[in-house]
């Protein structure tokens, strides 16, 4: 138990970096899978080709492999650079891209779930008044779609706290790899910090299973 | 012909054909439908009566023939149809009021959005709609909080915002409780005497007898027979015809 209160500042860090990547990828991705399924309802099929690859491929590749790639084959290979001297700067974005790239396409598949769900007739009526597609989609569909989906995406974000951790594939100090590093340092104490790091998981993620579940209450469309 | 006089229809159909798979909704349609007339379009279920009027703001694309609206022909697609679109206006069966928006703002958006209407004016446009259909006091609320003529009123209010060229109407009272659909059938009355060209699919022969010009009936895709509504509802000249005011009669 010493260690772990012993190696609070660093844990804490640790986590602080795995709020970090889940905010800052939870962000992009929300905006790349909105993109992604307006893509693929939109009535042009060269958007909604682009939009299904792009998503069956994602969704299916281990994360693993999506960040080892970032880290590798962006940073290493094709040495695309955040920094030019802070090695832990590269690797939070090159981690954040991949962790963002895979999350949008599920962002997509469940918004475009969430797009079942409206009525044809709310688009019918957007289109007799003169709306047209992209603005149906933006003032009507996404946002009715939104309130639908809102448990799932809470779903979607407890996930991504916990797909972080694959970032310490490519050296991001997040919460698993201190953890893997603290174990290291403190041979005797492995179950205590294994309990702290997993406690410090349960924290963040059971809040916001809650909020989710009480916002979807909230915002749901009454038709 | 761009001609947009007065005299010229508003709408014109040309030999419109229309399937859905091998199912041929729409065969050959003739008919125009001049400016200010109040056109009820009557007949079996199946018939292709919804078709027809959604083809008009092309909700459905036709196979052949063609369709003029105040002397163009209907674009295709674009911005050019949204425009089209903005000028007809169309009340639906099941009202399809936006949900996630006030009654209000169901009212105010497409002035905002379509015609860029600044939104005090648009706001003080809408409240005068919605006084006009006598739901002034829900503007605030939600559609779901509403009943099914209320909701129904305020779909024409959200048509009549547009101030659309003509206003189609799919069978506007059948999902409504019986208590609610003479609400409707006033509001659309009352549209009817101010000179609004309408096209309306309903079997309410009341309204008919009221407001309609002129009674189109429709049967298995085609234009069976059309006429005066005293003419076609005392004296049908098909045996078609006759057959269903016979079956809606007795109901
Ligand atoms: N989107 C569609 N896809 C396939 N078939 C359709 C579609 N819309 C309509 N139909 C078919 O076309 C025919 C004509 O339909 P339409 O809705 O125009 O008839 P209607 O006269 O309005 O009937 P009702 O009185 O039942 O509303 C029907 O047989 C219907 O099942
Ligand atoms: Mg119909």
């Amino acid at each position: 138990m010493e260690a772990v209160v012993e190696e609070l500042p660093v844990i804490l860090q640790a986590f602080w970096l795995t709020v970090k990547l889940t905010v800052v990828s939870g962000v992009i991705s929300l905006v790349w899978g909105t993109v992604l399924a307006a893509m693929r309802v939109s009535p042009l099929p060269v958007l909604r080709g682009a939009g299904t690859v792009y998503v069956n491929i994602l969704r299916n590749t281990p994360l693993t492999l999506i960040i080892v790639f970032c880290g590798l084959g962006l940073g290493t290979v094709m040495n695309v650079q955040f920094s030019a001297d802070d090695l832990s700067i590269n690797s939070f974005w090159l981690s954040t891209i991949g962790l963002s790239a895979y999350t949008a396409a599920f962002v997509c598949e469940v918004l475009r779930a969430g797009i079942n769900t409206v009525p044809l007739g709310q688009a019918e009526a957007a289109r007799s008044i003169g709306l047209t597609f992209p603005q149906t989609l933006r003032l009507i569909i996404l946002p009715q779609a939104f309130r639908a989906v809102i448990a799932p995406f809470g779903s979607l974000l407890i996930a991504l706290i916990k797909n972080t951790t694959v970032a310490a594939a490519i050296g991001v100090a997040e919460a698993a790899l201190r953890m893997k590093n603290l174990f290291d340092a403190h041979g005797d104490a492995v179950i205590p910090i294994f309990l702290g790091f997993a406690a410090g998981f349960v924290v963040l993620t059971l809040p916001v299973g809650l909020l989710f579940g009480r916002l979807a209450r909230r915002m749901a469309v009454t038709r | 012909m761009t001609e947009t006089s007065g005299s010229a229809p508003l709408v014109n159909l040309a030999a419109v054909n229309k399937h859905f798979g091998d199912l041929h909704v729409l065969k050959d349609i003739d008919l125009s439908v001049a400016r200010g007339e109040v056109v009820v379009v009557i007949g079996p279920s199946g018939g292709g009566k919804s078709t027809l009027c959604r083809v008009i703001n092309r909700l459905e694309t036709i196979d052949s023939g063609t369709i003029t609206f105040d002397g163009r022909q209907l674009p295709a697609e674009g911005k050019a149809l949204a425009n089209l679109r903005s000028e007809v206006g169309m009340v639906f069966q099941s009202f399809n009021l936006f949900s996630h928006k006030t009654i209000l703002e169901n009212v105010t958006l497409g002035p905002i959005r379509v015609r860029g209407v600044p939104r005090q004016q648009a706001e003080q446009r809408g409240m005068e709609l919605l006084e006009r259909v006598g739901i002034a006091s829900q503007a605030a609320k939600y559609p779901a909080q509403l009943s099914g003529g209320q909701q129904q009123r305020t779909a024409i209010a959200r048509a009549l915002a547009m101030d659309p060229k003509m206003i189609l109407f799919d069978e506007p009272t059948s999902a409504l409780d019986p208590e609610m659909v003479q609400e409707v059938l006033d509001v659309m009355v009352g549209l009817a005497r101010d000179g609004m060209t309408m096209m309306v699919v309903t079997h309410e022969m009341g309204f008919a007898r009221r407001a309609a010009h002129r009674v189109v009936f429709m049967a298995d895709g085609q234009i069976v027979e059309q006429g005066a509504p005293a003419d076609f509802f005392t004296r049908p000249s098909t045996e078609r015809a006759r057959d269903f005011l016979s079956k809606i009669l007795t109901h």
